[in-house]
């Protein structure tokens, strides 16, 4: 009798009894379906956050310089100086001067539009683009000049796309509309990336009462000089401040790291429990088989007596096992798919944002496996009961 | 001739508890290939230890059991299944055919574990099928056939494999009178036709359809002989009388 005979034989004693094959097998497909779900989600979480700070580049550290006390001396020199002593790895700078102060359009008042004071390189280290007019320049940071550069969604909302030679209100200060940004998020919208007003560092700073100082941004070469520039940096500023407590350097990259570690963590202990539930699916498909060893003692008698040896009646019952633990990790993983394409549509719905449920080729083989796995394990006792039985025994059993 | 089934001062005891139960008390005996053997006795007389030993599902306490020259008594129960597989066709009482398979399958099986290709496992499926007069029911599940077909089928099936000895426990022990006569008609058919016959029952009147019967009574053998001889049916302690 070779495997495929027993195999065909296994199918058709687990569809003569459709509706015990399934619920046994129920446990296994929570269980399958539950581990690609999760992997699914962790992945598409990671690629979210990838994507994310991809905007932002890479490259990009960002350096916070608390200082000492309530000194605010704006050190954006000693940042210059450590940038000029650094070349091989440190690219450009740019201070960041977040403003609370309301713009005015007219005599409109909108709260919502983000105010950020940046040096001229601001724009290149995140690779926005000018769509109109100029960007800005190094000589209206050190005139500091009332001018600004918005971005499109303010041109295309408040100035029918014609922001240029305009001008705009940041507090009390007036500011000229000398440029536009091209278009940066795919969907333009209230509060976000393209509803911006940039200005000089050195104005902000003169204008601001609410601005806040001392944060930095900073690009390197390449991604993978960030903890080389990062380190560059902390001594920089340690030998002027003397205190690791004065500043902070974090680096995009370090960030992505932090966080999908997270998301790995969180990923790993939702799996363990989904695994539990595989296990306890096992112990299922072990205690149905257990109890149709006992059902079929006389058919285990007869085959016995007419030939079968206790190898053959043990492969049977594992292949059984294994057979019903397999289409049941089959249909577990067809389900996780469904489930997974709901969920994105689900997350895309609630959220108002893309993410991807993506369940990985190497879960769906693991979950496969394991899954077979766990028929062939918990198989293995009710078998070994079932090939040990005494044939004269077994003939005799009603 | 030569001893086909063996026996020589074979003991069987089983152990309940604290008793040990003698089944098979220094039996000797020997079936040559070609006879129709009855093996006939009350219940309790050991003519179910016999079969069972005859049949390698037992092996001896002590004595030696040689089936077509090999000793049984020191096989393992691997060799136990393949000499069952290859040297002895069951027809039990109860027909013992798997409800769910249809006829050649259930006929297929001994011949599936001698590993037996499946073309030619098939083609002799449906000979001995045909032989048994179920040749038309082939795709049939035993269910839908009555009683006496579905013991020329178990019939079919211990044929198969063509084994060298016929064994049969009580085999008409669940059918009407006339439906009996047909199975033991078979029987004894199959006598003629070269085949070895051991016909294990508790009914002098299907035991006599044979040509030599033996009679155990305690474990131990009270009559070998002619199977139409007056002592043969006679139990001497009731007097011929039958229990049921």
């Amino acid at each position: 009798m070779n495997f495929l005979e027993t195999f065909k034989l296994a199918l058709k004693n687990i569809a003569s009894s459709k509706m015990r094959s399934f619920l046994t097998m129920l446990g296994i497909i929570i269980g399958v379906c539950a581990v690609i779900v999760i992997v699914g989600l962790g992945n598409g979480m990671s690629n979210y956050i990838q994507d994310s700070f991809a905007d932002i580049g890479t490259n990009m550290l960002q350096v916070q310089v608390m200082g000492r006390g309530t000194s605010r001396r704006a050190p954006e020199e000693d940042m210059y100086a450590i940038m000029d002593a650094n070349p091989d790895c440190l690219d450009q700078l740019s201070p960041l001067v977040s403003m609370y102060e309301p713009v005015k359009v007219g005599s409109e008042t909108y709260k919502r539009t983000s105010v950020a004071g940046v040096s001229e390189d601001y724009f290149a280290m995140l690779g926005y683009g000018v769509e109109q007019g100029r960007g800005l320049e190094y000589m209206d940071v050190v005139n500091r000049s009332n001018i600004c550069v918005v971005g499109k969604y303010v041109s295309d909302t408040y100035y029918g796309g014609a922001a240029v030679g305009e001008s705009i209100k940041v507090g009390s200060t007036r500011l000229e509309i000398v440029g536009v940004l091209e278009q940066d998020a795919e969907e333009m919208e209230e509060g976000g990336n393209d509803d911006y007003v940039y200005l000089p560092y050195s104005t902000a700073s003169r204008v601001s009462h609410t601005g806040t100082f001392g944060s930095y941004a900073v690009t390197v070469h390449t991604e993978e000089q960030a903890a080389q520039g990062k380190k560059a940096i902390e001594d920089g500023l340690y030998k002027i401040y003397g205190d690791t407590n004065a500043y902070a350097v974090v680096s995009v990259v370090e960030l992505i790291d932090i966080m999908t570690s997270m998301v790995n963590t969180v990923m790993v202990v939702l799996t363990i429990i989904a695994a539990i539930s595989l296990v306890v699916g096992g112990i299922g498909i072990m205690n149905i088989m257990l109890v149709s060893v006992t059902e079929r003692t006389r058919e285990i008698g007869i085959r016995k007596a007419l030939g079968a040896r206790e190898g053959t009646i043990l492969q049977q019952f594992v292949i059984e096992a294994a057979t019903t633990s397999a289409i049941g990790g089959v249909i577990g993983i067809g389900l996780g798919y469904v489930l997974s394409a709901v969920a994105t549509q689900l997350i895309a719905m609630l959220m108002q944002e893309s993410m991807t449920v993506t369940p990985s080729s190497a879960a769906v083989l693991t979950a496969f496996g394991v899954s077979a796995g766990i028929g062939v394990l918990f198989g293995y006792l009710p078998a070994r009961k079932a090939a040990r039985l005494n044939p004269i025994e077994a003939l005799r059993y009603d | 001739m030569s001893s086909l089934i063996e026996f020589r001062d074979v003991c069987k005891l089983y152990h309940m508890g604290e008793y040990t139960v003698s089944a098979a008390d220094h039996i000797s005996m020997s079936i040559n290939k070609g006879e129709f053997v009855a093996i006939v006795g009350q219940s309790g007389s050991g003519k179910s230890t016999c079969m069972n030993i005859i049949g390698c599902l037992h092996v001896p306490t002590s004595g030696t059991y040689l089936l077509d020259g090999r000793d049984v008594g020191s096989m393992n129960r691997n060799e136990l299944a393949a000499i069952r597989n290859e040297l002895l066709g069951f027809i039990f009482q109860q027909y013992n055919l798997m409800p769910k398979l249809n006829l050649l399958e259930n006929v297929e099986i001994p011949l599936m574990y001698a590993g037996m290709p499946k073309a030619e496992r098939r083609a002799r499926a449906k000979e001995v099928l045909e032989q048994v007069g179920l040749g038309d029911k082939v795709k049939h599940r035993p269910s839908e056939l009555s009683g006496g077909q579905q013991q020329r089928v178990s019939i079919a099936r211990a044929l198969a494999g063509r084994p060298a000895v016929i064994l049969a426990d009580e085999p008409t022990g669940a059918l009407d009178s006339r439906t009996s006569r047909e199975v033991i008609n078979m029987l004894r058919q199959l006598n003629e036709q070269g085949n070895t016959v051991v016909l294990i029952t508790h009914d002098n009147s299907i035991a006599v359809q044979a040509q030599r019967i033996i009679r155990l009574e305690d474990g131990h053998v009270i009559y070998d002989g002619d199977a139409h001889a007056p002592e043969a049916v006679v139990t001497p302690h009731l007097a011929g009388g039958e229990t049921a």
